[in-house]
């Protein structure tokens, strides 16, 4: 019963790392557009890199949660 | 973390994160010198040596440390005169010591053999904390109950107000949990990637990839090292920003 425990808690963080995925689709789309509105007008290209950092930071901490639930399941449970 | 397989492949990821005592064995207190206490000790003392002897000669023609001293100063100033407007320049000094201890703790954290301490949740907390705690009290000493109008979308339907003042309040206080798992969630998972690729180098098939990978990790690094303190810095003026004018 212990080791069914364990085996849970281990594909819950594995299971957990598929978040990522949604960070990584948040992140570059944010960047992605980032390029295409740059190419479209490099002048004002260079006054957006402040939001194009805000904007990733924020797309990536719905990543950072999920490496958060997989850190609590391996060392909190 | 150990884990030995048939072809003699010993994977210790972890085990660069370990905190040790500098002296001897023993138990670690919270006054015991630890490879932690070491390399903070080294960032401070290399920003010292940059930013106090390097600009020691105020030359109006910098020589190359005082113009990356220079250099350093005016964009963490542009950062925080950009995002907080002008009247945010007062907490200038605080940013600053924010990013030259990042920049510098991620980078020495880059050395082989040494150690990092922006990796573990407990340094880069405090540090998240500190700003969370901060700022929140800033915004009711300068705007008093008008700070709550944070939390109170004025531009939205009077119906949807109450929903989102529950989700502005979620991700308020998410904020210092986030702020400090990026950070150290960034440097930990590049440094034991690199250390994973470098086990694989013990097999000599694979050695050349495993030496190209671990360069190219290791430039990115580089680049991580600098964008997470940029990143950390850039969230503090944001979060600055809003204690100062809090009207959405």
């Amino acid at each position: 019963m212990e080791n069914l425990g364990q085996l849970g808690q281990y594909l819950g963080a594995g299971l957990a790392c598929v978040g990522m995925a949604g960070a990584a689709m948040g992140v570059g789309n944010v960047a992605g557009n980032y390029l295409a509105g740059a190419l479209r007008n490099p002048s004002a290209a260079a006054s957006q890199t402040a939001t194009l950092f805000i904007g990733m930071a924020f797309a990536e901490a719905l990543g950072i949660f999920s490496f958060l639930v997989a850190l609590l399941l391996l060392f909190a449970v | 973390m150990a884990e030995e397989e048939a072809g003699g492949l010993v994977f210790h990821p972890m085990d660069q994160f370990v905190i040790k005592p500098l002296f001897g064995e023993g138990p670690v207190n919270w006054y015991t010198p630890t490879n932690a206490t070491l390399w903070m000790a080294l960032a401070a003392l290399a920003i010292t040596a940059l930013l106090v002897f390097g600009t020691r000669g105020r030359a109006i023609v910098p020589n190359r440390v005082q113009s990356i001293a220079e250099l350093l100063y005016g964009m963490v100033h542009k950062m925080v005169e950009d995002v907080t407007g002008k009247d945010g320049l007062k907490y200038f000094p605080y940013v600053m010591t924010l990013f030259c201890f990042i920049l510098f703790a991620n980078f020495l954290g880059l050395l082989p053999k040494s150690f990092s301490p922006t990796s573990h949740i407990a340094v880069t907390a405090v540090l998240a904390v500190l700003v969370f705690a901060g700022v929140t009290v800033l915004g009711f000493v300068k705007n008093g109950a008008h700070f709550l109008g944070l939390f109170w979308v004025s531009s939205a339907p009077l119906a949807l107000r109450p929903v989102l003042a529950v989700i502005e309040l979620i991700s308020y206080f998410v904020r210092p949990v986030s702020h400090s798992i990026r950070l150290a969630g960034n440097i930990m998972a590049g440094h034991a990637v690199i250390k994973v690729f470098a086990a694989f180098a013990a097999v000599a098939a694979i050695a050349p990839v495993s030496v190209v990978a671990i360069t190219a990790m290791y430039g990115l690094e580089v680049l991580v090292c600098l964008i997470q303190a940029y990143v950390f810095t850039i969230l503090t003026c944001v979060y600055l920003k809003d204690a100062l004018h809090p009207a959405h």
